[in-house]
């Protein structure tokens, strides 16, 4: 581990600057199987923007005029923020509840949350058509305040913000700069707490832009509670995908987590499965309610219908009852894939209702072209990228230095 | 909806944003019992389907010329080099047409969707798009039930294309383009209530020709556009599963409920925090 931290130790300015040079330089193997699949794709997916920005949207992307918005919005922004839910769920349990269990893994979780809105609303940014505009709704001079995208939009940024202050003093300590640290890990609890709120509202507000495209959206999917089942729903999928990322970094990063960590690791998961299981409970039973209380049962017996029961049975009556049953068993490799089988759910969930049962009844179908996917994981390995870089420098996996713990 | 509004702005000041100023929204119209919308009541009856208010849309907005009425398909979706199509259908009553555009909703969803107030709907009546503040997000697409507004996907600097009612010609006193060189008389325009009478007189005088139901009075809570048909308007390609409240609407709920989180959350959870903190100091003593 690095001994001398360059902000605090010598003050001229020289190291700093040398510290940082060297920090940007790779680290690790350049050629690992990783590297050599994802290197292609993002230029491939460079080359793709250029032609988007040069041609325009339809260039190289399927929507229509029917299906304006698709894989872009429907997967990358929508589903990839209720993925970053683990964020908020986590900060809650650690720092409202106050249950320290979960410390060692909030870091990683903030920062993977963090990025994923930095680079989902980033993909926001090669969706819109006239993207010089995306000020608008910020500076104020044309504010649309009884649109649920306003919401959604300013949601986005503060949080983003709040994310940033939250892993700030790994940042910090990455520097050694001692005094900022002491400040920044002081408004921990306030990022927190608007974090939490801000969380609360636009995943719920992610579903609420569906609810003028009433009849648009498959009545199976479509009620009036889906900012409900949004909210709900990024609770599992949040908490799926830190068990997930955490299966993965324990692997992949072996050497920076310590050998307490690495035995709290199964109690964390177990937990987590827990919790899991309950939120599925809840959300499955008011799955329940909206369709009993909707009275399709007509639309069961149809094509769409059987779709919906798979989405229903298959990825979330299942995935609940796998978590619960693992947990008694405390197999911690079954909660893996209990996790896995819900995070397909909820891209099932968020893409029947954005993508696959949105206009179900239209002429002409939309679906993504290649293209769209290739953008779609250039975004993707690129956060991964960021996120390896980042692990690598700074202490999110391993340990803070010792002078650090005590402003936590 | 105001005083909303300012809630709204008052807690995101008070949290940090720093959001204090903030402009009269024009989504709805504004309860004043004055204002008066103007719109067109369409005749499927009178309409010999002659496209040639097409042509007159197109040359008026500056789009394509449309291509010669004998090669036109029967049925066509407006697009966006098209703010306006007639549609050619055979039903009970034989040959009906019915002519397609923006319905200039009371309460557009276009409007309230829109988050740069870049769709804005005019004192006038027409909803207009207004090219500087869009960021092109499309969810006025998204929202809108009737599939109007459409898309430039195939530009660099796409825009918005969408029927504005000759808003430019309303502003100098003149009639939209369609309903002032309409031969045929299908198209009368005026303020909603002149519609409206004008309409009810057409079906009283003429039971048996018109059916009894006046499309647009109540869609989506009334729109500027209006349309008398001989036939069930299902037989004429029209949405008739729109809803008969506005749009907008179904999204108040949600939109009410944000001060109230914002207000109630931070206090809940700096509650929660205190108490299981005092819990751990004491546990461990």
């Amino acid at each position: 581990m690095r001994e001398n931290y360059p902000l605090t130790t010598d003050n001229d300015g020289k190291s700093v600057w040398k510290f940082l040079r060297d920090e940007f330089k790779p680290k690790g193997k350049l050629f690992t199987p990783f590297n050599i699949i994802s290197v292609p794709v993002i230029i491939l997916g460079i080359i793709l923007i250029v032609i988007r920005f040069w041609k325009g949207i339809g260039a190289i992307t399927n929507l229509t005029q029917e299906v304006p918005w698709g894989l872009w919005i429907g997967f990358d922004v929508v589903t990839g923020v209720a993925f970053a839910g683990g964020a908020y769920v986590l900060t809650f349990m650690v720092y409202i509840l106050n249950m320290k269990k979960y410390h060692s893994i909030v870091r990683v979780t903030v920062l993977n949350g963090f990025l994923a809105y930095v680079f989902y609303a980033g993909a926001l940014l090669l969706d819109l058509g006239r993207p010089w505009n995306v000020i608008n709704p910020i500076i104020g001079n044309n504010f649309g305040v009884n649109s649920v995208l306003f919401l959604v939009a300013w949601h986005f940024l503060l949080y983003m913000i709040a994310q940033l202050i939250e892993f700030s003093p790994a940042i910090a300590e990455w520097l050694g700069a001692r005094r900022i640290h002491k400040i920044l890990s002081g408004m921990t609890i306030a990022a927190v707490i608007f974090g939490i709120t801000l969380s609360t509202l636009h995943q719920s507000g992610l579903g609420a832009l569906y609810l003028m495209a009433k009849e648009k959206i498959h009545p199976l999917w479509y009620s009036e509670f889906i900012p409900i089942m949004f909210f709900v729903s990024s609770i599992f999928a949040g908490l799926s995908m830190v068990i997930f990322e955490g299966t993965i970094t324990h692997k992949v990063f072996f050497k920076q987590i310590s050998e307490k960590n690495h035995h709290a690791q199964n109690g964390i998961i177990l937990g987590l499965s827990k919790i899991c299981a309950g939120t599925m409970f809840a959300y499955f039973f008011l799955q329940l309610l909206v369709f009993i209380h909707d009275k399709h049962w007509d639309l069961l017996n149809t094509p769409m219908g059987y779709w919906y029961l798979l989405e229903m049975l298959g990825f979330v009556f299942l995935p609940m009852i796998l978590f619960y049953y693992s947990y008694r068993r405390n197999n911690v490799l079954l909660i893996r894939i209990a996790a896995i089988v819900t995070m397909l759910g909820v891209i099932l969930n968020r893409l029947n209702v954005t993508v696959i049962g949105f206009r179900w009844d239209a002429a002409i179908r939309y679906v993504p072209s290649w293209m769209e996917f290739v953008v779609t994981l250039t975004v993707i390995f690129t956060e991964i990228w960021i996120f390896r870089w980042v692990i690598n420098r700074m202490p999110v996996l391993r340990d803070s230095p010792s002078w650090a713990k005590e402003d936590n | 909806m105001t005083i909303n509004r300012r809630k709204f702005f008052k807690v995101l000041g008070v949290t940090g944003a720093a959001l204090t100023i903030g402009r009269e929204l024009k989504a709805a119209p504004t309860g004043k019992a004055d204002i008066e919308f103007r719109g067109v009541l369409y005749d499927s009856a009178r309409c010999k389907g002659c496209h040639g208010c097409e042509y007159d849309c197109a040359d008026a907005n500056n789009l394509p010329v449309p291509e010669p009425a004998k090669n036109m398909a029967p049925v066509r979706k407006t697009s966006e080099t098209k703010r306006t199509v007639v549609n050619e259908y055979n039903t009970s009553k034989g040959k009906v047409f019915v002519k397609m555009q923006c319905m200039h909703c009371n309460e557009p969803a276009c409007v309230a969707a829109c988050l740069t107030q870049a769709m804005h709907k005019t004192q006038a009546g027409p909803v207009i798009w207004r090219g500087e503040k869009c960021m092109g997000c499309r969810y006025c697409m998204v929202s809108c039930p009737f599939d109007i507004p459409k898309f430039e996907f195939h530009s660099p600097n796409p825009k918005i294309q969408k029927c504005d009612m000759c808003y430019n010609r309303l502003k100098t006193g003149e009639m939209p383009a369609c309903a002032a060189n309409c031969p045929n008389d299908a198209l009368f325009y005026g303020t909603r209530r002149q519609l409206m009478s004008e309409a009810r007189k057409r079906i009283v005088e003429n039971p048996k020709l018109y059916v009894d139901y006046l499309y647009g009075e109540h869609e989506a809570g009334g729109t500027c556009w209006m349309y008398l048909s001989p036939v069930p308007f299902k037989e004429l390609g029209m949405k008739t599963n729109i809803q008969k409240a506005s749009y907008p609407a179904l999204t108040k709920g949600f939109l009410y409920g944000v001060p109230t989180i914002f207000v109630l959350f931070p206090a809940l959870l700096l509650g929660i925090q205190q108490a299981t903190k005092k819990d751990n100091e004491t546990g461990e003593e």
